[in-house]
């Protein structure tokens, strides 16, 4: 059997009385695109936050490609994660505003960099070659996600549905082997939300990712995810194909209190 | 290098060269000399600080504790020919080499001040920044073996214009380099948001430290050649006012400017001198200055744009109305 | 003197110091907890309050338990103005913004009060509100009747405190703003008005603390805000920074501790001490002994 690119055991995180997430087993297989999903406040945001280093789990396991990362007596810094291969977006975009849509994908490229600190005091020896193949590839990057033309914009003042692309593109620079995507498609239209969907689906193939996508539009959920983790209170109350889920009536009825499925 | 880069050496070189010759041809008397020595510390004490407090968004009150560090221990250095450095070297050469180790000096203890507190989220920094710089002070007040309160006398004036302003040019040369490349950026990532920049894999606590100490080292720098200058030092030379005199060119400059900062603390040093008799008035003014800039005009009188000779001479082209400019500026500072 | 009397003693005088610590903490802990910033002048208006209690007495003639109100007064009037024309037009702005601002106004009132004629540079002597008495409460343990009233203002004022912050509207009203000021603002409450009175309640204490300090040290100068600000800050660290019960623990704590560094012969590390406490809290505990460890949502 394939070792799993992530995988948790008894995830549990509290807060003070709250438990947001209670006993979490999930794990995602090699090349899987996994929709996370369940009505406001289930816990889904605190599961990112667990899985990037943000929050310190109050017990359980997270182990990715087969290796412990981390668990509750033992946490690790959001940067070592991102720089053994997980990558996310987040639910209220966090860009770098004030800079420049083309500085916010290379300072995501930093943790590759070749040259030294020393290079970097005097500008020498392969810093110029380095800079200029950091700039090329967060150009390319940029391409892709169809911003190369607005690089030099600061990235405050593109419009919403660009500036998620460029999260999408600034968290794609690290060169991440598994991509938590947070409500990519919060605020877009139908058409971007047509879109964002098959740019996802490309991103996919095009570099070799495992997906982990929390969604609230069901019809993007529904269309792109080839399994599904339904949770409630914090607890996984349904997994399964999109079809399944969309019968199920555990499902059904945590839904129906707030806002009925799609 | 980049093409930019060279231009902007050879127009420094140029200045530095004709004030030079403008010294020996006796045009610049004494007092003056001093003036343009004491210019080029303070820009290396402002530009060290616009990496700590404009590129990485931290906190520090602490320049003048660092500067304090850097020249007592330079001028123990050049007053004690045979301290650890041999005999062998002495004038000049040991002048530089003091003032490396009282860099280094600073940089340590900037370390050790930095690695609890630049680890926390929050406002630590400001506050143990400025307890550091008391206690700086205490510790120097009762150390008889540099004079305590009475003073460190009898340094040698090595501190002459053209060796400070080579200092200064280094100085400027090597930050402005950090500040460009890709940690300089992971730097600037951390001031516009440190989680996210967490998340994109930048080890914010070791950036923080990286540019604390640079920091340090650079007003360690600034203090050993403060010492070589006025050839007296005393730990109220290097009260928490000296602190919020940097802090001001910086803001006055535009925070992550350094230019802005280089121009600011050109432009303060000659108020503070023509100012000197009247102290309290001066303090008032430059509080006032510092409150007013924040709130109205944050982004500093430069409005946080990096000056270079390519820029001025789109400027001075656009003036005579014959080329429309191309290309934006500089990305990171991209307000146009 | 045995080992344990000379203990005693000690801890009797640390712990009037720390009462004034804890005054100023307080200060520090509330503005801190409602709106995340450290006020740097904070400092200044202890000084401010110990200048208006000495100018009430010595000018306006009047007795103690009056200038001490009048001071209170006149400080939270300094605060609520500091706040309304330097902090909240920089609410919205990046936190350096306020911090640098707050830099500005501490060195301010600092020379202005070196400017102003009746004040000037030079240290002024504090009149003597109250007889200096001796009382053995123990054999070879004093209290000084200085330190009475210090211990019994600091005591009512905190008592007040715990009245106002958890008995009234006001009150509540702060808790909720510092909880989550959106929320509140949803709620109906005037945040506005909240953080004005935060900053009038903390700035009374500091004039107090003020008060208190130069009726003890018998002398007051523009710059004496400066050390014990810093160490009240320290408190309210060491006590868990937002919390009003750690600011008081903290600040006594810092007192005693304080004292015992002189009492054993190393008086000149006094002030280095409290630096120390800061660096061990921060690499040890950062969240203080009393505060509540709080995760940033994100
Ligand atoms: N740092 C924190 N401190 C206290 N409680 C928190 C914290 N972070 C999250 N919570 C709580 O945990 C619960 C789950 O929140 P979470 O943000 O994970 O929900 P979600 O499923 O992402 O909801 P949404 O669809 O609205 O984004 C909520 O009750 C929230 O208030
Ligand atoms: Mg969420």
């Amino acid at each position: 059997m394939p070792v799993p690119v992530l995988e948790t055991k008894d995830l549990t995180i509290r807060f003070g009385g709250l438990t947001a997430v209670m006993d979490l087993n999930i794990h995602l297989d090699e090349g899987e695109l996994v929709g996370l999903i369940g009505p406001n406040g289930a816990g889904k945001t605190t599961v990112f936050n667990m899985l990037t280093g943000v929050y310190k789990p109050s017990a359980g396991t997270i182990s990715f490609c087969g290796e412990l990362l981390c668990s509750a007596e033992h946490s690790v810094p959001p940067s070592q994660i991102s720089i053994k291969g997980i990558a996310r977006t987040f639910q209220n975009i966090r860009l770098f505003k004030e800079l420049s849509v083309l500085d916010n994908v290379k300072i995501a490229y930093h943790q590759h960099v070749k040259y030294g600190l020393a290079t970097s005091f005097f500008h020498i020896g392969k810093y110029a070659a380095e800079e200029k193949e950091i700039e090329k590839k967060a150009i390319d990057l940029l391409q892709l996600f169809g911003l190369e033309n607005k690089k030099n914009e600061q990235a405050k003042n593109l419009p919403y549905g660009e500036q998620r692309r460029l999260e999408i593109a600034r968290a794609l620079a690290t060169r991440p082997k598994l991509l938590l995507l947070d409500e990519p498609a919060a605020g877009m239209n139908p058409q971007e939300t047509q879109n964002l969907m098959e740019l996802i689906r490309f991103i996919r193939e095009e570099f070799d990712l495992t997906i982990l996508l929390i969604e609230h539009d069901m019809s993007l959920v529904m269309g792109v995810c080839e399994r599904i983790y339904v949770l409630d209170y914090g607890r996984v109350i349904a997994q399964g194909s999109p079809a399944e889920i969309r019968t199920n009536p555990k499902v059904i009825e945590a839904y129906l209190g707030s806002e009925g499925i799609a | 290098m980049k093409k930019s880069t060279i231009i902007n050496l050879i127009f420094v070189l140029a200045i530095g060269i004709a004030l030079h010759l403008l010294r020996k041809a006796g045009f610049i008397n004494g007092y003056y000399d001093h003036i343009l020595t004491k210019i080029c510390m303070f820009i290396i004490a402002a530009v060290s600080l616009n990496l700590i407090n404009g590129i990485c968004g931290q906190f520090s009150l602490g320049h003048a504790g660092f500067m304090a560090v850097g020249a007592y221990i330079a001028a123990i250095f050049t007053k004690n020919p045979g301290l650890i450095i041999p005999e062998a070297i002495a004038g000049m050469p040991r002048f530089f080499v003091a003032l490396i180790i009282g860099g280094l000096m600073a940089a340590f203890v900037g370390f050790l001040v930095g690695l609890p507190t630049l680890r926390l989220r929050g406002d630590y920094l400001a506050i143990t920044t400025l307890g550091f710089g008391e206690i700086i002070r205490v510790l120097l007040l009762n150390w008889k073996f540099v004079g305590g309160a009475s003073g460190y006398f009898g340094i040698k004036p090595y501190a002459n214009f053209l060796s400070v302003y080579v200092l200064a040019v280094i100085t400027v040369f090597i930050i402005q380099n950090f500040i460009t490349s890709s940690y300089g950026r992971a730097c600037i990532a951390i001031r516009e948001d440190e989680m996210a920049a967490e998340t994109m894999g930048i080890h914010t606590t070791k950036y923080k430290i990286i540019a604390f100490v640079l920091a340090a080292f650079f007003a360690g720098i600034a203090g050993g050649i403060y010492a070589h200058l006025m050839q007296a030092i005393m730990p109220r030379d290097f009260s928490f006012l000296v602190s919020v005199d940097i802090l001001l060119m910086v803001v006055l400059g535009g925070l992550g400017s350094t230019s802005g900062s280089i121009m600011a603390a050109i432009f303060l040093t000659l108020v503070t001198e023509s100012l000197r008799r009247f102290q309290s008035l001066r303090v008032i003014i430059y509080s006032l200055m510092l409150i007013f800039i924040m709130i109205f005009r944050p982004q500093g009188l430069l409005g946080g744009q990096e000056l270079s000779v390519s820029m001025l001479k789109e400027k001075i082209k656009l003036l005579f109305g014959r080329i429309k400019p191309e290309k934006g500026y500089a990305s990171t500072n991209g307000t146009e | 003197m045995t080992l344990g009397q000379q203990i005693l003693q000690q801890l009797i005088n640390g712990i009037a110091l720390g009462s004034v610590y804890a005054l100023i903490a307080l200060g520090y802990t509330m503005v801190y907890g409602i709106i995340r910033l450290i006020n740097f002048a904070h400092g200044e208006v202890f000084m401010i309050g110990a200048f208006v209690g000495y100018f009430a007495i010595t000018l306006f003639k009047f007795s103690f338990i009056p200038a001490l109100i009048f001071a209170m007064l006149f400080c939270s009037l300094l605060g609520i103005i500091m706040e309304r024309l330097a902090y909240k037009p920089l609410r919205e702005a990046p936190r350096i913004a306020a911090l640098m601002t707050a830099v500005g106004l501490s060195i301010f009132f600092q020379n202005l009060m070196v400017y102003l004629k009746w004040v000037g540079a030079s240290p002024k002597a504090f009149p003597r509100v109250i007889e200096i008495t001796r009382y053995e409460i123990m054999e070879n343990v004093y209290l000084t009747s200085d330190k009475i009233l210090t211990l019994g203002v600091a005591l009512a004022l905190m008592l007040a405190l715990q009245y106002v912050v958890h008995k009234t509207k006001m009150g509540r009203a702060m808790r909720a703003v510092s909880q989550d000021k959106d929320a509140a603002q949803l709620m109906g409450i005037n945040v506005d008005t909240t953080i004005s009175f935060t900053f009038a309640l903390g700035s009374a204490l500091a004039a107090a603390g003020g008060i208190l300090y130069a009726v003890s040290y018998g002398k007051i100068i523009y710059n004496m805000g400066t050390m014990p600000g810093l160490k009240a800050f320290v408190s309210a660290v060491l006590g868990g920074i937002g919390s009003i019960p750690g600011a008081v623990a903290g600040g006594m704590l810092l007192g005693i501790v304080e004292n015992a560094v002189s009492a054993a012969g190393m008086s000149m590390l006094r002030d280095a001490v409290a630096f120390a406490i800061l660096i061990l809290i921060l690499l040890i505990k950062p969240t203080g002994l009393l505060g509540k460890n709080t995760r940033e949502k994100v």
